[in-house]
C-alpha cells in the first residue's frame, strides 16, 4: 500500500493511497501527484537506509511519497 | 518589485540540467560543492579571522610601544580583536534554529504533534532521542555530519574539528509547523547533500569550540554527537 502525503500547515495531509496491483488507485494518486508538482511542490521518497530519492513520477512500489515545498538559502 | 529583483536569471541554452535536488538545479550558475571547495572556504575563513585579529591587535601593540599612556585605547583594540571573531562565530551558530527553541513560529499544537510524528518516523531511534533533547537532527553525509534545525544547519567536517554553519530554510513557510520545517530540510539533505550545500549559504566556518559557544546549552549535545560521529568516520 502506497501513501502520498503533503507536508502542510496541518502537519501533513494524506492526498491519496494506492495498491501496486490496482491500476485505478495508482492512476488517481498519480493525478493528485501531478497536480501538486504543477503547483510547485517537490516529491521525495524516504528510504530505509536513511536517504531519500527525488521523484518526478509517482512510483507504484513506494510505501510513502512525501510532497514538500522548495528550500532556499537563508 | 522585490520578487522581480530576486527572480533567478534564465538558464543559458545548452546548460545541462543538474540531477538531484530541484532547487540546486535552478541555481545553474553556482559551482558544485565538494570536500575541496569546503576546505578552500574553510581556509578563507581562517585567513579572514587571522587578518581581523592582526588588524586590531597590531595598532594596540604599536600604541603601547609609543606610550604606556595609550593603554586604554590599546585595550579597546585588543577587545575588538576578540569580539569581532566571537561575534562572527556566534552569528554562524545562531543561524541554526533548533526545534522548540522558541525562535521560530510554531504551528497549532495539533499540527505540531502530527508533524513531530512524521519527523520521528523519518529518523532512527538514537536521532529521535537526540532531537527530543536538542531540537536538532543529526544526519551523516559524505561531506560531513549535519545537525539540522527548523532553520539552518551545522556541518561538522570529517575529523570533527571544523564546523560550517549554513543558512537554509523552507522558502515559503506559510504556517508550516516547526517540525515540518525540520522535515523539509532533512528530506532535501537526504535527497542530495551536495545540492543542499549549493542551495544553502555558508555563513561561517571555524573551529568547533567557537561555534559551540554560540549554541544554546540544550543544542550543544547535538554538536557533540555530530563531532563524535565525524571523528569515528575518519
Amino acid at each position: 500500500m502506497g501513501r502520498l502525503i503533503r507536508l502542510d500547515r496541518t502537519g501533513h495531509t494524506t492526498l491519496a493511497e494506492w495498491s501496486a496491483g490496482e491500476a485505478d488507485s495508482h492512476a488517481e494518486a498519480a493525478a493528485a501527484f501531478r497536480r501538486e508538482l504543477d503547483a510547485g511542490m517537490l516529491a521525495s521518497v524516504p528510504t530505509a537506509n536513511g536517504s531519500a530519492e527525488v521523484v518526478r513520477e509517482l512510483p507504484a512500489d513506494a510505501d510513502l511519497v512525501v510532497l514538500r515545498r522548495p528550500i532556499a538559502g537563508g | 518589485m522585490a520578487q522581480a529583483r530576486l527572480k533567478a536569471p534564465p538558464r543559458p541554452a545548452g546548460t545541462p540540467r543538474r540531477p538531484g535536488l530541484e532547487e540546486a538545479s535552478a541555481l545553474w550558475w553556482r559551482g558544485e560543492v565538494s570536500g575541496e571547495t569546503l576546505r578552500r572556504d574553510g581556509r578563507r575563513w581562517t585567513a579572514w579571522t587571522v587578518w581581523l585579529v592582526v588588524v586590531f591587535t597590531a595598532p594596540g601593540i604599536g600604541l603601547l610601544l609609543l606610550s604606556p599612556w595609550t593603554l586604554p585605547v590599546a585595550l579597546g583594540c585588543f577587545a575588538h580583536a576578540w569580539i569581532v571573531p566571537w561575534l562572527q562565530a556566534r552569528r554562524g551558530a545562531r543561524s541554526v534554529v533548533p526545534l522548540g527553541s522558541g525562535r521560530g513560529r510554531a504551528g497549532t499544537p495539533g499540527a505540531e504533534r502530527v508533524a513531530l510524528g512524521l519527523l520521528g518516523d523519518l529518523v532512527g531511534h538514537r536521532e529521535r532521542d537526540l532531537l527530543r533533547r536538542t531540537g536538532l537532527v543529526v544526519q551523516r553525509g559524505r561531506l560531513g555530519v549535519w545537525a539540522v534545525g527548523e532553520r539552518g544547519a551545522l556541518m561538522v567536517r570529517p575529523g570533527g574539528r571544523r564546523v560550517d554553519c549554513w543558512c537554509v530554510r523552507v522558502a515559503e513557510t506559510d504556517g508550516l509547523p516547526a517540525a515540518d520545517r525540520v522535515a523539509h530540510l532533512l528530506l532535501a539533505l537526504r535527497e542530495d547533500e551536495v545540492g543542499f550545500a549549493m542551495v544553502a549559504n555558508l555563513g561561517f566556518s571555524g573551529a568547533a569550540w567557537r561555534v559551540r559557544r554560540g549554541l544554546s546549552e540544550a543544542a550543544r549535545p547535538a554538536l557533540a554527537e555530530a563531532r563524535a560521529v565525524a571523528r569515528r568516520g575518519r
